[in-house]
């Protein structure tokens, strides 16, 4: 155990503390052969089946063996202290597996029937029983796009303006936006959707619609790009902002003129995070864009209109065989989507990281 | 100042939309475990549907807490810091996949493999009430709880290391110092340190999970009764409900869904609101009285 005391806490000796976790994997091995036969047997006996089941009790064994096993070479404390740290890293190592089982099975199940055709073909006039490599989401993909379009129109000015007041301006009013662009952050995107259903699509008067869809998105990401904006903002150097002052320029010119440019990267960035979490959204659209199965455009002010998202549902929830092969696609899609995008984000991020 | 309106308005919109059901219903609306609006006469209410909500998301609240807890303290205490920027990425990635996708997932993948666990567990603890059987094991409350555990897994973790993050070095390494094993300095210092900003945590994830839809919509087969058998399908949630029936309600149907949103909105910002400031609390005693705090908890 003396090379896990040694590892500092936050320290950057890299080596110590990787070597603590090689001794750990160390530590598990015959423990770990021991509970896999234990779970072997009880998987025999008692109608235990599924891996998750398997996996937490050979989880549970090991963990007993190794205190045991620990317990008689070095005692009581050195043992909890060997379990603990072994429970952390089983943890930390099922957030990893979870990300890579869910990309991985969708991956899975959508590269057979990915085409071509599903980004230049719509559904119009494909049959239910057709094969899922017939037809495509062309309108879903163009509906998607809209919508985030507007979705970026409306939030990234209010966004950015709701940053700047909350950093560069303050004042008592200042953390009552801050708790309510908390708030904000936390509302159901379905009640996001349920909301401009009201305002806009009833009491409005104009129907379901693609910029229906693209105000309820604009809720949702709101509150992301005010907070990203805010950070970025706080990086912003004190001194350009003084310098600016003392030049004599106003308080709203410095903002705009110097911390404003100066945050820029950091600003798309904001977007782009805020883009990745909306574009996958899909409760608030079942109640505002509807859906439709052929590519709307120059109507998406007062027609309805398909998304990515919500043509992976509808294929989905059409439960024909081919449609939900469709569906998986789509899913392909959506979640290639999301990571490109927030790759860039990162790599953006990590140029302005660089160049501060 | 526009975020202030936008709140507002969701608010009063909502409750005009929600007027005429609520008229039809009155109190009942809270009492009530059937939905059904559009018949005549019309009976709803959202009973069921918020005892389901609350009964998937203390299951997801159970699972993902420990596991989020833990790894914050791993990636704190014992990744090296270039590891621990990749796994901080890894985190936000695994926010950032839609909802959609875990339902799916959870659906084709998670299910099949997680019945079986389900059945043993009805078979061997089943004289426990919440554990009991009937046969089928899939499309339960357990397995949305499962899935939303994961969705809401990222959130409680980021939050929790940032908390964990800004124990004091001096305290952690004194208690190295005097001959602490890890463990030791984590129970004894860490999380003594900072318990109240992880309940805040954990009740951000709960605010998280208590909105959740699409997944749950997907996963569960919907019946509007109070169940506490966790394993059997059935069960309801407010936000699942909104989206499973909103494309087939009529007018009334659709006034009843907008009181359930309403309900549901009330409750996500209470709880969103007591998780802040509790968050906040803790920050703020931290800048006063933090040495005594951390020498109190390794008393």
């Amino acid at each position: 155990m003396t090379t896990m005391q040694n590892a500092g806490s936050h320290g950057p000796r890299r080596g110590s503390a990787v070597s603590s976790l090689v001794s750990m994997a160390r530590q598990l091995a015959v423990p770990g052969l021991i509970a896999a036969i234990v779970t072997g047997i009880a998987f025999a006996t008692t109608r235990l089946s599924g891996p998750f089941g398997m996996f937490v009790l050979w989880a549970a064994c090991s963990l007993l063996g190794l205190y045991v096993f620990t317990r008689r070479s070095q005692g009581r404390m050195a043992a909890t202290d060997a379990v603990a740290s072994v429970t952390l890293g089983f943890a930390a190592l099922l957030v990893v597996t979870a990300l890579g089982f869910i990309v991985g099975f969708v991956l899975l199940k959508a590269i057979p029937f990915v085409r071509l055709n599903f980004f230049t073909q719509t559904l119009e006039g494909i049959d239910p029983d057709s094969p899922a490599t017939q037809g495509g989401a062309l309108h879903a993909i163009v509906g998607t796009t809209a919508q985030v379009l507007i979705a970026t129109l409306i939030s990234l000015p209010f966004g950015v303006l709701t940053a700047v007041y909350l950093n560069e301006i303050g004042g008592r009013l200042a953390g009552v936006v801050r708790v309510v662009i908390d708030a904000m952050s936390g509302i159901p995107s379905v009640v996001a959707g349920l909301f401009i259903y009201s305002i806009w699509v009833v009491q409005g008067g104009f129907g379901y619609s693609g910029l229906a869809a693209g105000l309820a998105l604009a809720v949702l990401m709101l509150p992301t790009v005010a907070r990203t904006t805010e950070e970025m903002l706080r990086l912003v150097p004190g001194g350009l902002r003084e310098s600016a002052l003392a030049l004599g320029a106003p308080e709203w010119r410095t903002a705009l003129q110097v911390v404003l440019p100066t945050a820029k990267v950091g600003i798309v960035t904001a977007v782009i995070l805020g883009i990745a979490r909306v574009a996958g959204e899909t409760a608030p659209l079942l109640m505002t864009a509807f859906g439709n199965d052929r590519v709307n455009v120059v109507q998406t002010a007062t027609e309805p209109q398909s998304a990515l998202p919500l043509f992976v549902y509808q294929q989905f929830t059409s439960a024909q065989g081919s449609a939900v092969d469709r569906a998986w696609v789509g899913a392909f899609v959506l979640i290639a989507l999301v990571l490109v995008l927030f790759l860039i984000a990162r790599v953006i991020g990590r140029s302005k990281t660089a160049r501060l | 100042m526009a975020s202030l309106m936008v709140m507002g308005l969701i608010a009063v919109f909502l409750v005009v939309q929600a007027i005429p059901a609520l008229r039809t219903a009155g109190l009942s609306f809270f009492t009530t475990n059937d939905w059904r609006p559009d018949d005549d006469p019309a009976t709803f209410g959202i009973a069921s549907m918020l005892w389901g909500t609350f009964v998937i998301a203390a299951i997801a609240l159970v699972i993902a807490v420990p596991i989020s807890i833990g790894t914050a303290v791993f990636v704190n205490e014992y990744l090296p810091s270039a590891l621990k920027r990749s796994f901080v990425s890894v985190l936000d990635l695994l926010a950032a996949v839609p909802s959609l996708i875990f339902g799916l997932w959870g659906l084709f993948f998670l299910q099949p493999r997680l019945s079986g666990t389900s059945r043993w567990l009805a078979d061997w603890v089943g004289f426990i009430p919440i554990f009991k059987g009937n046969g089928i094991y899939t499309s339960s409350m357990f397995i949305s709880g499962v899935v939303l555990a994961i969705m809401i897994v990222p959130i409680i973790t980021s939050v929790s290391r940032a908390i964990v993050a800004e124990v004091p070095r001096s305290l952690s390494e004194a208690a190295l110092a005097l001959g602490g094993t890890r463990w030791g300095m984590i129970r004894q210092v860490v999380l003594p340190y900072s318990r109240g900003g992880l309940v805040g945590a954990s009740m951000l994830g709960l605010g998280r999970a208590l909105g959740e839809t699409i997944a749950i919509a997907l996963i569960l087969s919907f019946d509007f009764t109070r169940s506490l058998h966790i394993l059997q399908p059935g069960g309801a949630s407010v936000a699942g409900t909104i989206a499973l029936r909103f494309p087939e309600a009529l007018d009334a149907g659709r006034s009843a869904l907008s009181a359930a949103g309403l309900t549901l909105f009330v409750v996500t910002l209470l709880v969103n609101m007591a998780a802040r400031s509790v968050v906040a609390r803790t920050n703020r005693r931290r800048g006063g009285g933090a040495e005594a705090t951390g020498a109190k908890g390794r008393a």
